[in-house]
């Protein structure tokens, strides 16, 4: 029986999946539903001076009839009292006492830092999560994305939140930034235990067409908010790794943004991250989706022969390389399976339009056929094929001996000719 | 010349509201919004669509659905119609199982095909609620063309012909729009008075003049139609029901199964003490008559074919529905004699063989208070036999791929010219034959 415990900066959970600090966070009696559903941890939604939040808070992305494929929101942190807060989260730990309680924070002054540090602790905290990342409302006013897009404040208040800390403090990290390492590299400089990333996305959803006011619409006007949900995962991924790649970094990683189940979180786990947090998926669906993501994860352990996370973290974080050391040599060609084909020639249309012109109806039936002579090994056609495993990828023995682009500029070594580049 | 003048059609006569069709409900419902459009996004937007290659008007169908997908219904609606004008009944009436449907590639993933009729009826129903026009009369070309029989066929070739500016005339025997399409199909699938209310949608396009009440034949002569027209069309469709020819045939309580069926959905049917039915034949009409008399409530009804029943003419998917309605079969069987005093009681019946003999002594009978003949219908294309350059076919009309008979100006298309076959082929064929007379019209074929 695998083990799906997991210690993240010094921060223990029964299991990787946390709530991310959001809505399905933000009471107690939510939280202690959540963990009798199966999370392992949560981060609560985050506290500071109270706000008060606008009507018309969410907008969602339709994607060909799935809703939320995408998600953003533009409400503020927490809009009930501290003293409510503190004493939930108080009384959530004495009921939960081994799970992961890890409180977010977002506050201006040192003194406030101070201040928040000490109650929060009192209060049971298992850990903090300092907010650097919301990217409306709070940075206008000095805080959350103002300070994680400014490596220098970064590493100042991430100091004082280590200094009068006695937990582990995580640094949550904005995306809003072009290169997300010197970020991380602040926040180790200030004493961060570790990082989790990413926050929200600046984003306008959508616009009503109608009235002609973006969305969400708070009467006759909107304004940017914090993009989210199952489509932003490759963003998220691909920060994750690149701190967990960075040599001078190395700092335990919460990842977070568009976990929507089991696989997800794996993917998450292999480029570094030793716990997940989720927000959007069970704003969409509830608590429950962690019953799936558990017995997934299991399994997944099980199969691959993982007994721990701590062996799983990670794993796919050296083959992330840079493209000049990709073997240009590597050859792939398409091959569609025809007994799985159902013929809706969707990988004609996509190579034709969008590719390279390869893939061809038949006459005598409608399984198309590739020209291997031509197919550049693009994957676009596995990618519209509806058939799951019908096209495969498959690697030509090609007799040219691997070479990337570095070594060609570097060592002069050979390049195979190029395919459908006349 | 002065563009013709639109003629109004007089009122239709008003079907009565308790006509025995009325008792039927849809069988596959109208979609809302929000099933269409769920069903919609399951579209895979197919490449070179093997749907439309079954539909024999060749709709554009992952185009119209990604339309419905969208919001964009108006546009679902004009590609639907772009390609056939009937396509509102068309959505109701086709075997799609056989046609666009049967061919969804989701049938090869044993998942559940695209329900491309109901999406369709969604799209044109819509379009007619909300009385979206899209086509116009062309200019007016000063030729015209006279059309025989208002069914489908007709209706499609004439409004084709309007767009192109030909000023068209429709010859109808009856008093009623619609043909077969309003009198025939099947009350569960459309009702007479949505396959008017269409018909009349189709000739709000203007210049199409409808005689009704004259027979071509009995009320105006062919060469007076030669006469007074540039080109004509024949969309006759098919004639009176084909009888058995055995005694006691003409015993109250026998009947074609076309004849009872049109009186069913324009007027009413005697039901009352009709316990036992009897259908005669396998194709499709003895599939609605027997459908329509389960439907109808009559106990017990059964269907009589000399074939086996893999052999049967008739749609599998309508047998299925037929036999979970109760209804059973008696096959390799043959009537020979309507049996009663003074009205049907008994239909006396004989075994035949793979050669469809009868076998000696294998007479039986069944107890019947009504009898439907439905073997088939008269072929009217002897009307034309006297035209020289046209060509028969067991009564059937011989046509070219655009209708064209072999005589000058001479066209036709629809059940007159297939033998019978479906409103969306009478939809295709009319439009075909009316492309063909344009051409013709206008110098581009000698
Ligand atoms: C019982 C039954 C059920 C059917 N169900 C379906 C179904 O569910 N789906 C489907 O797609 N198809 C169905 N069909 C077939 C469909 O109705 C026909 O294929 C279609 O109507 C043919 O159209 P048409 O224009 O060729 O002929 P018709 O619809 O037959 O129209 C011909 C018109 O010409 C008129 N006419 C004939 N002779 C003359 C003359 N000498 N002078 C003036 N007018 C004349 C007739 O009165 C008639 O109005 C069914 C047919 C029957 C019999
Ligand atoms: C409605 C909403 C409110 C959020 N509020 C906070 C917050 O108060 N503090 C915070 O750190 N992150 C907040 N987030 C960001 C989430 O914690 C999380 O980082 C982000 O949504 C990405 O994860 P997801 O794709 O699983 O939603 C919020 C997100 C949403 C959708
Ligand atoms: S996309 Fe897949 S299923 Fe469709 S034709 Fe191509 S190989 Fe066949
Ligand atoms: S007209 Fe009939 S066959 Fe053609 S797409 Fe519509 S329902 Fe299908
Ligand atoms: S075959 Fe089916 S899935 Fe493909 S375009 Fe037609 S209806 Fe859509």
């Amino acid at each position: 029986m695998p083990d799906l415990s997991v210690n993240c900066a010094g921060i223990r959970a029964p299991n990787p999946f946390w709530l991310a600090s959001a809505p399905p966070a933000n009471s107690g009696l939510q939280v202690q539903r959540a963990f009798d559903a199966g999370w392992g941890g949560a981060v609560w939604k985050t506290l500071g001076t109270p706000i008060q939040n606008v009507s018309g808070r969410f907008g969602g992305h339709t994607v060909r009839g799935v809703q939320g494929a995408g998600f953003n929101n533009i409400e503020l942190i927490t809009d009930r009292p501290i003293d409510v807060n503190l004493r939930e989260i108080a009384e959530t730990k004495r009921l939960f006492p081994k799970h992961a309680l890890v409180v977010s924070l977002m506050v201006e002054t040192r003194e406030e830092w101070r201040d928040i540090i000490k109650r929060s602790i009192d209060a049971g905290a298992d850990g903090l999560e300092l907010n650097f990342g919301c990217p409306h409302g709070m940075c206008e006013r000095g805080m959350g994305s103002a300070v994680g897009q400014e490596p220098r404040i970064n590493q100042e208040i991430t100091s004082w939140a280590v200094e009068y800390s006695t937990v582990p403090v995580l640094v949550k990290l904005t995306p809003n930034v072009s290169d997300i390492v010197p970020h991380g590299l602040a926040a180790k400089r200030g004493g961060a235990h570790g990082v989790s990333l990413i926050n929200t996305i600046k984003s306008i959803i959508a616009v009503d067409i109608d009235r002609f006011v973006p969305e969400p619409r708070v009467g006759h006007a909107s304004t940017n908010g914090g993009y989210c949900g199952a489509a932003v995962k490759p963003i998220a991924l691909h920060m994750v790794a690149a701190l967990a790649r960075e040599k001078q970094f190395g700092l335990p990683i919460s990842g977070i943004g568009g976990v929507s189940n089991w696989r997800d979180a794996v993917e998450f786990i292999l480029l570094g991250s030793s716990s997940v947090q989720v927000c959007t998926e069970v704003m969409l669906r509830g608590y429950r989706v962690v019953e799936d993501m558990i017995d997934g994860l299991e399994e997944y352990m099980r199969t691959h022969g993982f007994d721990s996370i701590d062996r799983m973290v990670g794993k796919a974080v050296p083959a992330f390389s840079e493209w000049g050391d990709l073997d240009l040599n590597y050859e792939t060609v398409a091959k569609i399976d025809a007994d799985k084909c159902i013929g809706c020639q969707l990988c004609v249309a996509a190579c034709h339009d969008g590719a390279h012109q390869c893939i061809h109806p038949t006459a005598a039936s409608r399984v198309p056929t590739v020209d291997e002579s031509e197919c550049v090994g693009c994957n676009l056609c596995q990618i519209v094929c509806p058939v799951p495993e019908c096209i495969s990828m498959v690697e030509v023995n090609n007799g040219h001996a691997p070479a990337t682009w570095n070594e060609h500029v570097t060592q002069g070594k050979t390049l195979r000719p190029k395919k459908g580049a006349h | 010349m002065a563009e013709p003048a639109p003629t109004p059609l007089s009122p239709v006569p008003p079907l009565p509201i308790d006509r025995t069709e009325a008792a039927f409900d849809d069988a596959k419902p109208a979609m809302t919004r929000d099933q269409a459009v769920a069903e919609a996004n399951r579209c895979l937007f197919c490449s070179d669509a093997p749907c439309i290659s079954a539909c024999p008007t060749a709709i554009d169908i992952p185009q119209f659905i990604r339309k419905i997908s969208t919001g964009n219904v108006k546009g679902s609606a004009r590609t639907i119609f772009e390609s056939n004008i009937l396509g509102m009944s068309c959505a109701r009436v086709c075997p799609v199982e056989v046609l666009c449907v049967g061919a969804c590639v989701y049938n090869h993933m044993d998942a559940p095909p695209i329900q491309i009729g109901r999406l369709q009826r969604y799209a044109t129903d819509t379009a007619f609620e909300k009385d979206w026009r899209f086509f116009e009369a062309g200019a007016d070309t000063g030729r015209s063309v006279g059309l025989i029989g208002a069914g489908p066929a007709s209706l499609a070739a004439g409004h084709e012909l309007r767009r192109h500016g030909h000023r068209c005339t429709i010859y109808e025997q009856r008093s009623l729009i619609g043909g077969l399409n309003a009198t025939g199909v099947a009350p569960y699938k459309m009702r007479t008075d949505r396959a008017v209310e269409e018909a009349k949608w189709v000739l709000r396009i203007g210049g199409i003049d409808v005689q009704r009440g004259v027979h071509v034949g009995n009320g105006v002569t062919l060469a007076e139609l030669e006469r007074r027209h540039d080109a004509v069309f024949v969309g006759v469709g098919l004639g009176a029901d084909a009888m058995l020819g055995v005694p006691g045939e003409n015993l109250p309580g026998v009947r074609g199964a076309v004849d009872w069926i049109e009186q069913m959905k324009l007027r009413t049917v005697p039901l009352d003490g009709v316990r036992r039915c009897v259908v005669v034949g396998g194709g499709n009409t003895a599939m609605d008559a027997v459908r329509e008399a389960s439907g109808l409530g009559i106990p017990s009804v059964t269907m009589v074919y000399r074939g086996k029943e893999p052999h049967m003419p008739g749609y599998a998917h309508e047998w299925s529905e037929a036999k979970d309605a109760g209804v059973r079969a008696e096959w390799q069987a043959l009537p020979v004699a309507f049996e009663g005093d003074a009205r049907l009681q008994r239909v006396r019946c004989v075994r035949v063989d793979d050669h469809k003999r009868p076998v000696p002594g294998s007479e039986f009978v069944l107890d019947a208070d009504l009898a439907l003949i439905a073997i088939g219908q008269a072929r009217l294309g002897p009307m034309l036999a006297g035209l020289e350059g046209i060509t028969l076919d067991k009564g059937r009309i011989v046509v070219d791929s655009h209708g064209f008979t072999g005589r000058k100006g001479w066209y036709a298309g629809g059940d007159c010219a297939n033998g019978g076959k479906e409103v969306v082929n009478a939809a295709a064929e009319g439009k075909a034959a009316a492309r063909a007379i344009h051409a013709f019209l206008t110098g581009a074929i000698a």
